[in-house]
């Protein structure tokens, strides 16, 4: 062999399989196109079509005509109500659980079953959330139909993103801070309490967000537990039915003939609005907060 | 700290790390206590069906509630064509994008891929079910020729993409946890870096990636609004071949539709609670099987 080659010439073969990674990563580029572009058109079309229904009166003013008019401040406000009376069920026993998951379980059978049971929460579908929660919570305890029934059925529905999320942002603080914590004399609740959940609020905050972004966005789980499908006044008491937006487009988009698109799309445009900045709230959080780490 | 002051700290401190620890155990064992329950009830108001409808009724192929016909056999079908044809659907779309995004987009490329996939896993399925009304729906039909639009194909074009973020955050995981040397390995051989993707990188992930395809899967025989609008509802039997671009209607949407309007206690009410059942069982599998999977892997210091 020679001790020094020129450039190998490239050979045929070669110019084949660069040629076909080139037509390769030209169909891949297609492919994530073809997965983001709807996204951007469903966004897109809604709220190109949805801004010209919004004014004062169809924000903040009561359904007229039986829905095809006026507003869907009622639905609004039941989502809001919806949300928070959710996000403080579910809040405390989310954060708990997670403490308990990263800073207190031992991997025993025990512990695993906590995991299972979490998994299997996250598939269960929103529809048996609905089913469960009129079993449970409307008939068996009582409640009627109602923004208690429908928010417990929705706070136990969210469990399992909370607590996945918040146990991760736990476990991401190095273990030196509980042992530093440990060896100045902190008890483990004190290390906990005081070093290791302020370090992860952040990433906890996002998780809650994240849980309580699919909780206002459901229909199914409150389909028979706490929606009224046409109520044109606010709740008033925990005992009371109310409309939520979900729901709200659902019933004009299916049940209401002769419904105007414009405020179809105005309601989904609303939604969506909740939903999407919440969303951004999250990314912001986590972004922030990840730049300003030390750790 | 005077010497009295000491021990009495201790012990409150003592105290009340029992009491939290206490309590946060309960918080983690709650969850357990869900599943029970959920599944405690569903069996409560749906093992009825089983003693109050003929099992040759229930399992036959006539759902008309209202003539005491409970055949549910249409809906499991109609449940299973629409999630498969959404596989079918999202599972190249999804493997390809992840790869895209993993192995050969330019860092701005995927600055904007990811956020917009997690904006798609957040857009409540109503609107994309009201969407796929409005505009998916009639664009299918007149693409089809089809007297309708509202098809199990257009639920299944739906669900595909409600899996989608799914399917590839997953895949994307798994194709990450792929060793470098691996690829060094073959680049070094002289593979090109397509021949490296596909004959190296995703058949060493095939394993997450099927886990990827069966939490997809068990998100979308689960989805209930988005498919309930637009899959038409017919309870028929898909036994044509062209069954994929018929009305169709799955288990979730039945149950939504007509929980509402069933009298409590009656026959219907309890066979609807029993479809939840099977449902509840079938996304319990699903996902047992995708959970042992991931966990065994996090064992083996795989997917990390």
């Amino acid at each position: 062999m020679a001790a020094i080659a020129g450039p190998k010439p490239v050979s045929a073969d070669t110019k084949r399989r660069y040629l076909v990674q080139r037509v390769g990563f030209a169909l891949l580029t297609v492919a994530a196109l073809v997965v983001v572009l709807p996204i951007l058109y469903v966004i897109g079309s809604i709220v190109v079509q949805g801004i010209a229904a919004i004014n004062w009166e169809f924000l903040f003013g009561m359904p007229r005509d039986g829905m095809k008019a006026g507003g869907i401040w009622p639905a609004i406000v039941g989502t809001i109500v919806l949300t928070i009376s959710t996000a403080v069920i579910s809040i405390p026993i989310g954060v708990g659980g997670a403490i308990y998951l990263s800073e207190y379980a031992r991997d025993t059978k025990l512990t695993r079953s906590i995991r299972l049971a979490l998994v299997n929460l996250a598939g269960i579908p929103s529809v048996v959330y609905g089913l469960f929660g009129l079993g449970m919570f409307v008939i068996f305890l009582g409640f009627g139909t109602s923004i208690v029934a429908g928010a417990l059925t929705l706070a136990i529905m969210t469990l399992p993103v909370m607590i996945s999320a918040a146990e991760e942002a736990l476990r991401a603080v190095p273990m030196e801070f509980r042992t530093v914590s440990a060896s100045l004399g902190g008890t483990r609740w004190q290390g906990v309490s005081r070093i290791v959940l302020p370090q992860a609020l952040p990433g906890i905050i996002t998780g809650v967000i994240l849980g309580l972004l699919r909780v206002m966005g459901e229909t199914a789980p409150i389909l028979f537990t706490v929606a009224a499908f046409y109520l044109p006044r606010l709740p008033t008491s925990p005992l009371d039915q109310t409309m939520a937006l979900p729901y709200h487009l659902y019933v004009i988009s299916t049940q209401v003939p002769g419904m105007p698109p414009k405020m179809q799309y105005g309601t989904a445009l609303v939604l969506l609005v909740f939903v999407l900045s919440l969303n951004l709230l999250a990314t912001l959080i986590r972004s922030y907060f990840r730049r300003r780490r030390q750790w | 700290m005077t010497a009295a002051s000491k021990p009495v700290a201790a012990a409150r401190s003592r105290w009340s790390d029992f009491a939290f620890e206490a309590l946060v155990r309960v918080a983690g064992f709650s969850s357990v206590l869900f599943v029970v329950l959920i599944f405690l009830f569903l069996l409560r108001e749906g093992v009825p069906a089983f003693f109050e409808v003929p099992l040759q009724n229930l399992f036959g192929t006539r759902w008309y509630p209202t003539f005491d016909q409970f055949g549910t056999m249409p809906l499991i079908l109609g449940s299973l064509l629409v999630t498969f044809t959404a596989i079918v659907i999202s599972l190249p779309l999804g493997v390809a994008t992840a790869v895209f995004v993993r192995e050969v987009a330019p860092g701005w490329a995927r600055e904007i891929l990811k956020p917009l996939i997690e904006v798609l896993a957040g857009i409540p399925s109503v609107v994309l079910g009201f969407f796929g009304m409005t505009v998916l729906a009639p664009t299918i039909r007149q693409g089809l020729g089809m007297p309708t639009g509202l098809t199990a194909f257009t639920g299944a074009v739906l669900l595909a993409y409600m899996a989608l973020p799914t399917i590839i955050s997953v895949a994307e995981d798994a194709l990450d946890a792929v060793p470098k040397s691996y690829r060094d390995a073959s680049l070094a051989m002289g593979a090109t870096h397509w021949q490296t993707i596909w004959r190296v990188v995703v058949p060493a992930a095939r394993s997450g990636i099927l886990t990827a395809v069966m939490l997809g899967l068990g998100r979308a025989i689960g989805e209930t609004m988005a498919v309930m609008m637009v899959t038409g509802n017919a309870a028929r039997m898909p036994t044509t071949l062209d069954s994929v671009f018929r009305p169709a209607r799955t288990m979730t949407a039945t149950i939504a539709a007509e929980m509402g309007e069933v009298a409590q206690g009656s026959t219907h009410y309890h066979v609807l609670f029993g479809i939840g059942i099977l449902l509840f069982l079938i996304t319990f599998l699903i996902n047992l099987a995708a959970a042992s999977a991931i966990l065994q892997k996090r064992r083996r210091g795989g997917l990390r």
